[in-house]
């Protein structure tokens, strides 16, 4: 089995939209849509839940004010700032580490159970897809992704797949780490701007950091064509293969307001660059 | 976290944020500064800024961002497993002759030096990133940065926003990471306005409700900015239509202005009218904090 996991570093550079592509050219793919926080994807595939299982995050702190004598230990000892002035609990910054609770001399904290989102296993038009949603404002969303990919991985095993593809999130921190550990292969979509530069050497850094193989594609490259040649002198220089060029093209946007992959929506300009690129992926995955 | 100007007014705190990636938060934080008399930018996305590639500007070191793990004294150790137990986040691992840390998963919460009972554990800091600030007179401009491998982000914005507010400045302009997590959460806390950037796409739309429960939450107003209006379709006006929420600008889907940003060129400076509009958009701004 195999695992590609698309990621860019940048924001809005078009991966989501590429993704939902690769998931109507693919023909034994699981879907994996591991941008739990701002998840796109099922805009597109329109998922069918077949199962969903509340995801258990950190626990929360929680005070009774009717044991609570304000001495303060709970307040000089959080390290998150998560106690108020008032001996309140802030949900948003509480991590769950029961610092607090230890320290209390009355007992008056306790930690309740936090339900920090939902992971949902579906079925689309085009196969499996393993998807989530983060509550508001909650943490853990590593740990979240991971899950996201567990349920892939289940599922791929139990339908015969032998492939799956994840949309990953913007950055370069935990939620990106959790979305490309362990992945034969991550195609980074860049964007021929600075910012897209700029960005690009930041996640080919964190790609290299994990010792996961890359390849780069750049997206809407007609908008500066000096810097897309910068890019692909970059990742020559870096040794990185730049597998797909791809040009600006409204459909994209359009495709998306009907609900629709770029294969179903047209066969012509972008769509066909996402097919070409699609099957050099499958060359790469296949080595 | 109010702090003041030079005239003793308070800061204007401005927070520029999304749901979506890639909407123009930096675009429009940019473009603000820039076209303001004594704006200061702050970037508060620390695992990939981009400010400073709009700016001609050099920067300095301000300070190492660092965060707090255990170590442990083996020659008081007992293996007792406390310290294992009690940590939420797995990040000790009690192996036959010793104890091991995996640093990437501690939260820094010190609560395994407070229950070790042979007090082995001591706390050392580790650095995760920097906050950097420019050396030209003519923009205050801060920004941080996770180093690249480091899992969470949060630690470096709250180094980054205290180092900024030391200095004095009529507005803040903070430029929010992408999504609606921790990192964004930590920026847009505290702000006195909170400009969310969308595109009017249903990616866009899907993404700015959540970004919308967030802040509310938070309690700080909120403006729409649309940009490449034009580009989709109108389910994001009518949206904030009947949300009540005001769209105080809308940047046309205008190719000049993507190449512009391509080449790291602030459109303000190079589209003259923008520069009216980017202080027509900060006196909308000053009236709704003042409503």
């Amino acid at each position: 089995m195999k695992q590609l996991a698309v990621i860019s570093g940048k924001g809005g550079t078009g991966k989501t939209t590429i993704v939902a592509a690769f998931a109507a050219l693919a023909r034994h793919a699981v879907l994996a849509d591991c941008d739990v926080d701002a998840a796109d994807l099922h805009l597109i595939l329109h998922p069918t839940i077949e199962r969903e299982e509340p995801f258990r995050g950190l626990d929360l702190a929680s005070i009774d004010k009717d044991r609570c004598i304000q001495c303060g230990e709970c307040l000089a000892h959080c390290r998150f700032g998560a106690v108020t002035d008032d001996f309140d609990i802030l949900r948003f910054t509480c991590e769950g580490c029961t610092v607090c609770e230890y320290v209390c001399p009355t007992h008056a904290i306790s930690m309740v159970e936090r339900i920090s989102g939902m992971a949902y296993v579906s079925m689309t038009r085009f196969g499996p897809m393993s998807h989530a949603a983060l509550g508001i404002g909650e943490e853990t969303s590593g740990l979240l992704t991971t899950l996201v990919r567990t349920n892939a991985r289940e599922f791929a095993a139990r339908s015969g797949r032998d492939l799956i593809i994840i949309d990953g999130p913007p950055g370069i921190g935990c939620p990106v780490i959790a979305a490309i550990t362990g992945v034969d292969l991550v195609l980074i979509v860049t964007e021929p701007t600075l910012s897209g530069l700029h960005d690009l050497t930041r996640v080919l850094g964190l790609v290299r950091h994990f010792g996961i193989p890359a390849a780069v594609c750049v997206n809407k490259s007609d908008i500066n064509p000096d810097i897309t040649d910068s890019i692909i002198l970059q990742c020559a220089a870096e040794d990185v293969p730049v597998v797909g060029v791809l040009h600006y093209d409204p459909a994209a946007t359009q495709a998306m307001i009907a609900g629709m992959t770029l294969p179903e929506y047209s066969e012509a300009g972008l769509s066909a660059e996402a097919a070409q690129l699609w099957t050099e992926l499958v060359r790469m995955l296949a080595r | 976290m109010t702090s003041h100007s030079e005239d003793g007014a308070p800061t204007m705190n401005i927070a520029i944020a999304s749901g979506k990636g890639g909407t123009g938060k930096t675009t429009i934080a940019v473009n603000l500064a820039l076209s303001l008399d004594d704006a200061q930018l702050v970037d508060c996305d620390v695992e990939e800024p981009n400010c400073h590639l709009f700016l001609d500007i050099d920067m300095e070191p301000v300070h190492e961002v660092s965060v707090k793990v255990p170590v442990i004294d083996e020659g008081r150790c007992t293996l007792c497993g406390a310290c294992t137990e009690f940590c939420q986040y797995h990040a000790l691992v009690t192996l036959p002759t010793r104890v091991l840390l995996l640093q990437h998963l501690c939260h820094s919460c010190g609560g395994c030096s407070l229950v070790c009972p042979s007090e082995a554990i001591s706390e050392t800091a580790r650095v995760i990133g920097r906050v950097e600030r420019s050396t030209n007179p003519h923009l205050s401009f801060y920004r941080g940065l996770l180093n690249v491998g480091e899992a969470t982000a949060t630690p470096v914005i709250t180094a980054l926003k205290q180092a900024a507010e030391n200095e004095k400045a009529h507005v803040r302009i903070f430029d929010s990471p992408p999504g609606t997590a921790c990192p964004m959460i930590e920026t847009v806390t505290g702000s006195d306005y909170c400009v969310l950037v969308t595109e009017p796409t249903p990616f866009g739309l899907h993404d700015l409700r959540i970004a919308v429960e967030v802040v509310r939450h938070l309690g700080v107003p909120i403006g729409v900015i649309i940009n490449r209006d034009g580009s989709g379709d109108d389910a994001v006006a009518q949206y904030c239509a009947t949300q009540n929420i005001p769209v105080i600008l809308g940047v046309p889907h205008d190719r000049r202005i993507a190449e512009l940003y391509s080449a790291g060129k602030p459109f303000s400076q190079h589209l003259p009218e923008w520069r009216d509009r980017f202080r027509d958009l900060f006196d909308r701004i000053s009236q709704e904090v003042r409503r």
